[in-house]
């Protein structure tokens, strides 16, 4: 292939996955983040995976047999405990916005200086070799494609030279383009997902083609395997190597928890807690896929193209074997993806770091810093860190140039590895044990770190040429017992489990001895408390820092304002102030408000600068640590009382809410009672007033006809019966409604009272002319309920039909039906009907006054309030069902219980 | 003080029976309606001078028919007395709003009612002459 198509092809996946970037933020910024996902994170966490897996672990297959995998079954088999430790150190960092391990160290411990350095320094000599690597792996697999001789030493024709500047400046455009107080990189993590999908599609493109393409099937290629003899010697486990196997599954776990790209994909990017709980299973089931080609691919590379190629090449040279060129610039540009998200993630991290703990702690310290870089620090910040990416890549450039060449990609990994495997003991004792101390934390990472240099970088300069070999084989000035490769005369292991066994051991012993020996400082105590307890402090953190000092706020505010702008820092401190009810109007500042710009000036410039910054501008005085624990005792019993006030306010909204309800059905029964009074009055003052004009009628013309007087007369009587009934009906149905009312239940035929109720209607029917016909149907037998009521009811149903019947030609039919579990009836007749919208309301007292629309033969409008009311008493139903102009029919039903 | 046209609209019949027996001893002319909509067309066909009208009335109630009349020149002349069971300040300060010249509220006194029309009439008769 022609490399000038390759660069450009190269160029423009890069392109891409800066489109990917970009479009992440601007959802981001629009509030609707891609990153905000558990799908996302987890493939972000795959940064782990680079170039070394997938290059490396065909050629380690290949050349020691399954091996490879302890670098993949160590955090497979420890990941359920992230959700312990990571939960935490996630929570520890949010609330004391920590940006990398390095801070996180010294953050821990009294915000040391010394310590964010000593780590910082750890990260970068441990990582360097690794970013080289994975030029070297860009750059080798950039040679295979287009077949061109590596260009020898001028630098001007040198691939790796020129990959190197590309990754820096996308590595600049990736994470160093603006000043953030989190640290938080969407677009980043969103790249880096998307380049874990890629490098995985790859590798199983490639797998699929070797494994059943080429061959047909694993069992194909196991089965011709076998038949090669070295093959069979290299998959055969040993005894011996058993604890080789378990050196490697530590350092391994180890060092995905405390790789600083895995710091900064697993913490700092971290938007959710709740995201690790899916990533803890689908990192997991990430990296089983992405090894299960592995072997065969291994395999097949022996079988196919012998020791003529490095193993560490066979995932482009089968395919260019067979002449596939598309597959095998898919292949390229999977290894591309890996190298280019390590090498970004991991330059991120480490300029962070650089940044952070090494140049400005020393910076903010100087006295005249404020005056020279005057108002925008945050520029300089960047452009420092710009700076480092440069160095780093540049740093890591040389590595390659001059030493990385003589280690296969696995080796130079695992060395990383036991670097950053040196964080354990001041990290995890860090979040365990309060007693951990910055003496402790200092003796372990020195001594740890010195051990790691001594047993594994210093072997490699001697096969680099940079050392006699006299120092491996006979100890530095003849001393059998240091030689770096067998401390002690300890041997069996190979150098790697070595290297991390005594260099792990020392380091476990300086930081347990230094911790137990020293006395922790009121500072030391304070932090200590805050990451072990986090969770009881997470939501009082800025109160339960012990700060006792003097601040004048316009101090602090200039002094976040060089950071972060006037804008943003007048409208955060506001926030916060009026969040935690703080007055910002003083002279001096709340300590919470001290503590919260320490925390913003932390995560921009890291604990210690920030530590140092914030005592340059208050007087402090010194502070024991019975009064941070005093503090932290206070913080604890304010967010006790905290929640007993917000528990307390909760249930008061709760009672006024419930108060407010019933005042407004109150309010409502108070209209409504207002309403039935005011109808009462008419319906009373209608029969009243025909009564009294009658009256006096009657007795002002004592010379009327005597038809006509005793027509008037028996008027008055019926206008009296009238108002009899209302008054009665309104007494019962008020008496119903307030529950006054009981049933007289009795046992009765239902027949019975039928017929005691016709008889009582009979006069009126025959006045209209109108026949009533009954049908009972069902069981015969008494039932129990109010018998009174029920004729009641009857009458009051049958009486209405026989109103809106027309005279002579007016039907009316009962039917009863009784089942041993109910009992219903129902009045039917062919009057006028009902309109169905008024089917409903007709029930409701009044109704009939209440409507004005329609003619209709007058009622008091109370009965079928009456009559509903009682057939619920009954635990009954009424309904009607009618159709204008064809009658209608009414149905009571009522349950019949052995009550 | 004889003779006036007189129109009763109420939709209870016990009232309208007492109040047209009453209107006719005095020697007036009288006509009923038993609710607003009737009450229009007696309205046109027959131009009374005096109305007595209830309120609440099925279909069309007492105050859509004062507003009928007071709206048309032909009869706004017509005085107008609401009798109605609405006893609250606001309905009688609505009737009166509307044009009425009197608001009698229920249950009222004949003799009363009777005094107050021939109040009325007089007004009728002093305004003519």
């Amino acid at each position: 292939m022609n490399s000038f198509w390759l660069i450009f092809w190269s160029i423009s996946y890069l392109l891409v996955l800066f489109f990917v970037a970009n479009w992440a933020e601007q959802r981001s910024a629009k509030g609707r983040s891609l990153v905000s996902n558990s799908y996302v994170y987890a493939l972000s966490l795959a940064v782990y995976c680079t170039a070394w897996t997938f290059y490396g672990s065909v050629g380690r297959a290949a050349e020691s047999g399954v091996d490879f995998i302890a670098v993949f079954i160590g955090p497979t088999i420890t990941m359920p405990l992230w959700w312990v430790i990571f939960r935490k150190i996630i929570r520890i960092c949010q609330v004391q916005r920590i940006t990398n391990i390095a801070d996180f160290v010294s953050a821990r411990y009294g915000k040391s200086q010394a310590l964010g350095v000593i780590a910082t320094i750890l990260c970068v000599v441990g990582t360097i070799p690794y970013i080289s690597i994975q030029l070297k792996a860009i750059s080798s697999g950039f040679g295979i494609l287009t077949t061109a001789n590596d260009a020898g030493n001028s630098l001007w024709l040198d691939k790796a030279f020129y990959i190197s500047i590309v990754l820096t400046i996308f590595t600049i455009l990736f994470g160093a383009r603006k000043l953030d107080a989190n640290e938080r990189h969407e677009g980043m993590v969103a790249a880096i997902a998307f380049e874990s999908l890629f490098k995985l599609f790859a590798f199983l493109a490639v797998g699929v083609f070797v494994t059943f393409i080429v061959f047909d099937g694993f069992d194909d290629i196991v089965q011709k395997a076998s038949k090669l003899v070295d093959l069979q010697r290299i998959f055969t486990i040993k005894e011996e190597k058993t604890s080789d196997w378990f050196w490697y599954c530590l350092l391994a776990s180890l060092a995905i928890m405390f790789l600083p790209r895995q710091f900064q994909v697993t913490v700092v990017e971290n938007v959710n807690e709740n995201h690790l709980r899916k990533a803890l299973w689908i990192f997991p089931l990430y990296l089983l896929v992405i090894n299960i080609f592995v072997v065969p691919i291994a395999l097949g590379g022996k079988i196919l193209l012998g020791t003529a190629v490095k193993a560490d090449q066979f995932v482009l040279s089968i395919p260019l074997h067979f002449n596939e060129k598309a597959l095998a610039f898919v292949a390229y540009l999977g290894g591309f993806a890996a190298s280019t998200s390590m090498i970004i993630v991991e330059c991120t991290a480490l300029t962070v770091m650089l940044t952070n703990n090494l140049v400005m702690p020393w910076l903010v310290s100087r006295t005249d810093f404020q005056r020279r870089f005057g108002g925008d620090m945050g520029q300089v910040v960047i452009t420092l860190r710009r700076l480092f990416i440069v160095l780093l890549m540049a740093g890591s450039y040389l590595y390659y140039k001059n030493v990385s060449d003589k280690y296969s990609l696995v080796s130079v990994g695992m060395v990383s590895f036991a670097a950053v495997a040196q964080f354990a003991p001041v990290v995890l004792g860090g979040i365990f044990w309060k007693r951990g101390s910055l003496a402790g934390a200092v003796g372990g990472l020195l001594v740890g770190g010195g051990v790691w240099f001594y047993t594994l970088i210093i072997p490699s300069m001697v096969s680099a040429g940079y050392m006699s070999s006299d120092m491996l084989s006979k100890g530095p000035w003849g001393m059998d017992l240091l030689r770096p490769e067998s401390l002690l005369g300890v041997t069996g292991l190979d150098n790697i489990s070595h290297g991390t066994f005594w260099s792990l051991l020392l380091n476990l012993l300086f930081y347990v001895g230094g911790s137990l020996l020293s006395q922790p400082t009121a500072l030391e105590h304070n932090q200590a408390v805050l990451f072990v307890d986090v969770f009881k402090y997470s939501k009082t953190y800025e109160s339960a820092v012990a700060w006792k000092g003097k601040a004048l706020v316009t101090d602090i505010k200039s002094l976040l304002t060089i950071f972060f702008g006037k804008s943003h820092t007048e409208e955060t401190l506001q926030l916060y102030a009026k969040q935690n009810k703080l007055d910002l109007n003083t002279r001096y500042a709340d300590s919470q408000v001290v503590n919260y710009a320490e925390k913003m000036l932390g995560g921009a410039i890291g604990a210690a600068s920030a530590r140092i910054l914030v005592s340059s501008v208050a007087k402090e005085e010194q502070i024991s640590v019975e009064e941070v624990i005093d503090i932290l005792k206070t913080s604890q019993e304010l967010k006790t009382v905290n929640e007993e006030l917000t528990r307390k306010s909760e249930e008061l909204e709760q009672l006024t809410q419930q108060l407010k309800q019933a005042n407004e059905l109150l309010q409502i029964a108070d209209i409504q009672k207002d309403d039935f009074l005011s109808t009462v009055t008419h319906e009373i003052r209608t029969p009243l007033t025909s009564i009294r004009a009658l009256s006096e009628i009657v007795h002002d013309n004592p010379d009327m006809e005597e038809d006509q007087r005793s027509h008037f007369v028996n008027t008055i009587t019926k206008e009296s019966e009238r108002l009899t009934r209302l008054i009665n009906q309104v007494l019962a149905l008020e008496r119903f409604e307030t529950g006054k009312q009981e049933l007289d239940i009795d046992e009765f035929l239902m027949e019975d009272i039928v017929e005691e109720s016709l008889e009582a209607l009979d006069q009126l029917a025959k006045e209209k002319n109108i026949k009533i016909d009954v049908a009972y149907e069902g069981i015969y037998g008494p039932i129990r309920a109010d018998r009174d009521r029920l004729i009641q009811v009857i009458i009051n149903l049958v009486s209405n039909a026989i109103k809106f019947c027309p005279a002579d030609t007016g039907k009316i039919q009962i039917n009863t039906l009784q089942t041993e579990a109910s009992l219903s009836f129902s009045i039917s007749d062919n009057g006028q009907g009902i309109d169905n919208k008024y089917q409903e309301l007709i029930f409701e007292k009044f109704y009939q006054t209440r409507d004005q629309s329609v003619r209709k033969p007058k009622g008091s409008g109370l009965g079928l309030a009456i009559c509903k009311k009682i057939i619920e008493l009954h635990q009954g139903t009424i309904k009607v069902e009618s159709e204008l102009g064809k009658g209608s029919v009414f149905t009571c039903e009522i349950p019949l219980g052995k009550n | 003080m004889t003779g006036m046209k007189i129109l009763i609209v109420d939709d209870e019949p016990n009232i309208l029976m007492s109040l047209e027996f009453l209107m006719k001893k005095e020697g007036h002319k009288v006509f009923i309606a038993r609710d607003g909509a009737e009450a229009f067309d007696i309205i046109e066909a027959n131009i009374p001078d005096i109305v007595l009208l209830d309120i609440m009335m099925p279909r069309v109630d007492g105050y859509q028919v004062c507003e009928f009349i007071k709206k048309h020149d032909a009869y706004k002349h017509a005085k107008v007395v609401f009798m109605s069971a609405k006893s609250k300040e606001a309905d009688m300060a609505k009737g009166l709003e509307l044009g009425a010249s009197l608001y009698v509220p229920k249950p009222f006194s004949t003799r009363d009612l009777m005094a107050k029309v021939n109040g009325l009439i007089r007004d009728i008769s002093e305004a003519a002459a």
